[in-house]
């Protein structure tokens, strides 16, 4: 059953999730453009960001 | 400030003209559609890659689509699914994502289905919202 089409890193994952996560909320939780670019950039950082901060949260925690 | 209030009215009515819950429906169907339907040629084209190409990253990791609810877990994995619309019918139809999840990349991909769902009502309330003047 290990025979997916596509088998990206942990790491990819997140930022692909990120990425299209982040411009659906960038276009619709603003009303410019500049400030759905500011908006989707943010959100982006914070997912990525966050998902790095609890990566290294839970490898001390397992240690 | 009469003239300012009049001329707000105006546009109000305008923008709800016609059937006001038909880009809310279009952007149900098809992701981006309300937006196109309201000339956001943009915003409907970068809403329709990310919620597509988040659908699809979904099934190529193995991803499963929710047929049936056996628990509350299910149910709400299937409430996800069903945010994608026309997206969800096509791939029942062609048996797309009718799979066990064995590997991590499948359950992922899973998340990723059932997110794209989550995106593409967020997407269709935002389109509904255009309509009403909600928003600009």
């Amino acid at each position: 059953m290990g025979n997916a089409i596509f088998q990206p890193s942990h790491f990819t994952a997140v930022v692909l999730f990120a990425l299209f996560a982040s411009t659906v909320f960038g276009i619709t939780q603003r009303e410019t453009p500049r400030d759905m670019i500011r908006y989707g950039i943010y959100c982006f950082v914070l997912f990525v960001a966050s998902a790095i901060a609890l990566s290294w949260l839970m490898y001390f925690i397992a240690r | 400030m009469a003239t300012e209030e009049t001329k707000k009215t105006s546009t109000n009515s305008g923008a709800q003209e016609g059937f006001v819950y038909l880009p809310l429906i279009a952007g149900w169907l098809v992701p981006g559609g309300g937006h196109f339907l309201l000339r956001k040629w943009g915003r409907g084209a970068l809403l329709a890659a990310s919620i597509l190409g988040m659908f699809m990253l979904g099934l190529l990791m193995q991803g499963k689509v929710y047929a049936g609810a056996h628990d509350i877990l299910d149910i709400l994995g299937l409430a996800g699914d069903l945010g994608n619309g026309l997206l969800y019918v096509l791939s029942r139809m062609l048996g797309l994502g009718d799979v066990q999840v064995m590997v991590t990349t499948a359950d992922w991909g899973t998340r990723f289905i059932v997110v794209a769902g989550l995106l593409n009502i967020i997407a269709a309330v935002d389109a509904h919202n255009l309509k009403t003047g909600r928003k600009s």
